[in-house]
């Protein structure tokens, strides 16, 4: 019964999402009041609709109704409660209706943040987001619907994949998901603006927010993939260029542009059509990334049951919406006009800079993607494109893009002089340069590379150090207090953001230049010694957990002859499926990582016990975690300004349709 | 020139879509299996319904047949089952079944309940031919020629068009050599 009721849901959520995307742009396009007060109700209703099929189907994950097709297929009962609830998004399906929850979340959220907001704009953003729902609920309920019975009901469930119980999966799905599809918002702006042909400051400040959040959600999202990756695959690999890593890594890359630019527009006017472009490019990433996962044209870790329906429904879907903004945009950019000029050395052309980079290392990871597509579709071969590709293209690019970085902030609008940066920052590029060049012989071990990542590392971090300094010192009266005061939260945010790619660049400079990897058999009782470090097995011993049996090895860490600790890395074997599962142990350190995989038991003769081990030692590897942690710190405080919660001024605001609204 | 400038985003976007849906026809999956033209690794195994006796590769030579990988625990196996009751009841070649990784008892029982499309099931208690044949998963499909050699294999369980597109034709050819 509870599963009809959610299927129930869903259909009515499509009717009111159909209602929502078409009444309130009629209204706006007729100034039609009542028309266009539709869609904060209708917005609402969704979400509503929505959050209650997802918690149907929760429902029948938590208390195991294997006669829901989806629930039988990724779940069990002897799954612990948390995990049953957490595969809920483990399938095709439920991912999918994690996604509607997510969009219909973001319109909710609109409706309660948009006090300010003339009713036509909130009119025309809800109707688009509206209307992107009703291509995903139609997607949901015509080729993926999660309700689906099972006849007969199976006596047990398939058991959810190994891999993903594990706390980080937990959380990874909805924060990445919250992040691709909160770039729906800054779509929706893009979209509204477009149609109503006003694209100005008050549009960009109104969008950045939204943008900043969504932003945020997706740096943690794919951060905590990336970490996920590290401590469950078993070998210590942090980023593969999956294409489903790389799914998520273009709306980043593409986010990141926009940020930037909205920026730009909202504090100069300028770089209207191509902010406006980035904001419909960043979303249709989103929906391309969907298109890639689960359609099945791409290889990939993250195997989703695919079906070719599904992959002709969303390929549609994906030309209509993407197709039908950018012929919006051919349309209407035109008119949008430039803004204020620029000289050549301007905090202007800095992040023009930082965008024409970004977008040129996006496409590039996007070509590789869809390379091996191409290449099949050309009847050329099959082939893969695999991380060489992308570190012989991406290195290259990002070196400049983080050069610049530390110059932008402490540039001027409209015009800079090179005399005045060099002068402001010779110090800060001294310092960089003697400390890069010292602190690889330092480390153990000279090496270009690492030289020059931990340049680019100091050169960002002193930089923006020197332009928080300066900012204080140039203001005259107060206390350390006030002048601290004086300055805006999403300034703040932006100098901890960039702090966050310097902390990032370390981590993967130093992981990169001086990580040791072992992989040998080790007898019981048996040491070995890695960078420093003795390691010395003590056996394993079998150990059961709620839905699974594992060895439970014991290696003893010790330096000098003290021993630091017991670490104990499992070798699992889940019972339904009987899937192996590697649980690394990890010391996790601030300088480093002490890392241990058990492999396999050696079964020659002779050995008792003995095991294939791997031992990495991972220099600095939790900076890079801690660096996108970072970064969606500084978004998530740049949001906290004030500004964004003021009313637009007057002057500069577009006339408010004048009908007082009943649901305000 | 100017109006072409903003129309450049949608021209690279259509060229986009073109190579997504053609490569919506292909499976990259499609890597073709190394013991397709190979002959089938031999494997003699007891039978479901008659545990005493048994049967191998050499009680097969001489025809065109199909092995199919299933298990009662399988919920994926249940989506192609229609489809081998159909194939079943068509007469066109001898269906063998390999329970593969399951108590006999439990498979003896699903098929009573689901229906029995095989004309002969073997069981693989221990999952060792399946290592032979190279299963990774449950349900997997193979062609079997005359000679014993794998012609064909389907990785997941059999659609209809896979059935009438791909295995049907190649077993009729097959038949006819």
């Amino acid at each position: 019964m509870i599963p009809e009721l959610g299927h129930f849901a869903l259909i009515l959520a499509l009717c009111v999402a159909l209602a929502q995307g078409v009444l309130p742009v009629v209204g706006a396009w007729r100034n039609d009041a009542a028309l266009m007060s539709v869609a904060k109700p209708a917005a609402r209703l969704q979400f509503l609709l929505v959050a209650f099929a997802f918690g149907c189907l929760a429902y029948a994950f938590v208390t195991s109704d294997f006669s829901v097709q989806n629930v039988a297929q990724h779940s069990n009962s002897r799954l612990p409660v948390y995990y049953r609830f957490a595969a809920t998004w483990g399938s095709h399906e439920g991912s999918l209706l994690l996604w509607m929850l997510m969009l219909s979340g973001w319109a909710c959220a609109v409706t309660l943040f948009s006090r300010n907001l003339p009713r036509s704009v909130i009119a025309r953003v809800l109707a688009v987001m509206g209307l992107i729902g009703v291509g995903f609920l139609a997607f949901l309920l015509f080729t993926s619907n999660p309700f689906a019975r099972l006849t007969p009901a199976a006596p047990e469930g398939d058991d959810l994949n190994p891999l993903l119980q594990d706390p980080g999966m937990v959380i990874h799905p909805p924060m990445l998901y919250m992040g691709y599809v909160g770039f729906s918002v800054a779509f929706a702006f893009a979209i509204a603006a477009l149609m109503a042909g006003r694209l100005d400051a008050v549009w960009a400040r109104w969008s950045r927010p939204w943008t900043t959040i969504a932003w945020c959600f997706l740096t943690i999202g794919i951060a905590l993939g990336s970490a996920w990756a590290y401590y469950t695959l078993g070998w210590g690999g942090w980023w593969f260029w999956d294409p489903v890593e790389n799914a998520s890594f273009l709306p980043w890359l593409t986010g990141t542009a926009l940020i930037h630019s909205l920026a730009v527009t909202e504090k100069r006017g300028t770089f209207k059509s191509w902010t406006v472009l980035l904001a419909i490019v960043a979303f249709s990433l989103s929906l391309l990334g969907t298109f890639l996962v689960r359609s099945g044209v791409l290889t990939s870790v993250h195997a989703f049951a695919s079906d070719p329906a599904r992959g002709v429904f969303i390929l549609m879907f994906l030309a209509i919406v993407v197709g039908g903004s950018l012929t919006l945009y051919a349309a209407r950019a035109r008119a949008v006009g430039g803004g204020a000029s620029f000289g050549p050395i301007s905090r202007e052309s800095f992040l023009l800079a930082n965008n024409i980079l970004l977008v040129v290392a996006m496409a590039s990871v996007l070509l590789g993607t869809l390379y091996p597509l191409i290449i099949d579709a050309l009847n050329a071969g099959k082939i893969s494109v695999g991380p060489p590709y992308f570190n012989a293209v991406f290195y290259p690019l990002t070196a400049p893009l983080v050069f610049l970085m530390a110059l932008g902030p402490i540039a001027a609008w409209r015009n800079a002089s090179l005399p005045d940066l060099w002068t402001r920052l010779k110090w800060a590029l001294g310092v960089a340069v003697v400390t890069a060049l010292l602190l690889p012989i330092a480390l153990g071990r000279w090496s270009p590379l690492v030289a020059f990542g931990m340049f680019l590392a100091l050169w960002v971090f002193v930089a923006t150090v020197v332009t928080l300094v300066q900012r204080l010192r140039s203001a005259h009266h107060g206390t350390l207090m006030a002048k601290l005061r004086a300055n805006s939260a999403s300034w703040y945010g932006m100098l901890i953001a960039h702090v966050g790619i310097a902390v990032f660049i370390v981590g993967v400079t130093l992981v990169k230049g001086y990580e040791v990897e072992r992989d040998l058999k080790m007898d019981v009782g048996q040491s070995v010694d890695v960078a420093g470090d003795t390691f010395t097995f003590r056996g394993t011993t079998p150990a059961d957990g709620p839905n699974y049996s594992a060895e439970i090895g014991a290696f003893e860490l010790s330096r000098n002859g003290k021993l630091l600790r017991t670490l104990k890395p499992e070798k699992r074997t889940y019972l339904v499926s009987g899937q192996p599962g590697t649980w690394a142990a990890i010391d996790t350190g601030l300088f480093g990582d002490r890392y241990i995989s058990l492999g396999e038991p050696v079964t020659d003769a002779g050995a008792k016990g003995a095991w294939s081990v791997r031992i990495y030692v991972k220099p600095f590897v939790d900076w890079i975690w801690a660096g996108c942690f970072l970064m969606a710190l500084g978004g998530f405080i740049a949001v906290a300004d004030r500004r964004y919660r003021l009313a637009p001024k007057r002057k500069s605001a577009p006339a408010p349709v004048a009908v007082p609204s009943a649901a305000d | 020139m100017k109006v072409l400038r903003y129309l450049v985003p949608l021209a690279v976007f259509g060229v986009i879509v073109a190579f997504l849906a053609v490569g919506l026809n292909r499976d990259p999956r499609e890597v073709p299996s190394p013991l397709i033209g190979k002959p089938a690794p031999v494997f003699q195994l007891a039978q479901l319904h008659a545990p005493d006796k048994k049967l191998g590769n050499a009680d097969l030579r001489g025809q065109v047949w199909l092995l199919n990988v299933w298990a009662s625990w399988c919920v994926s196996c249940r989506t192609e089952h229609p489809l081998l009751l159909e194939l079943a009841r068509a007469q066109v070649v001898p269906v063998v079944g390999l329970d593969y990784k399951d108590q006999p008892a439990d498979g003896r029982k699903w098929l009573a309940s689901n229906g029995d499309p095989y004309s002969v099931s073997i069981v693989d208690l221990d999952g060792r031919v399946g290592i032979d044949w190279g299963v990774y998963g449950v349900p997997e499909t193979f062609v079997v020629d005359k000679q014993g050699i794998i012609r064909y294999k389907q990785i997941g369980p059999i659609t209809a068009e896979a059935l009438n597109d791909k295995i049907l034709p190649l077993v009729r050819e097959l038949q006819k050599s």
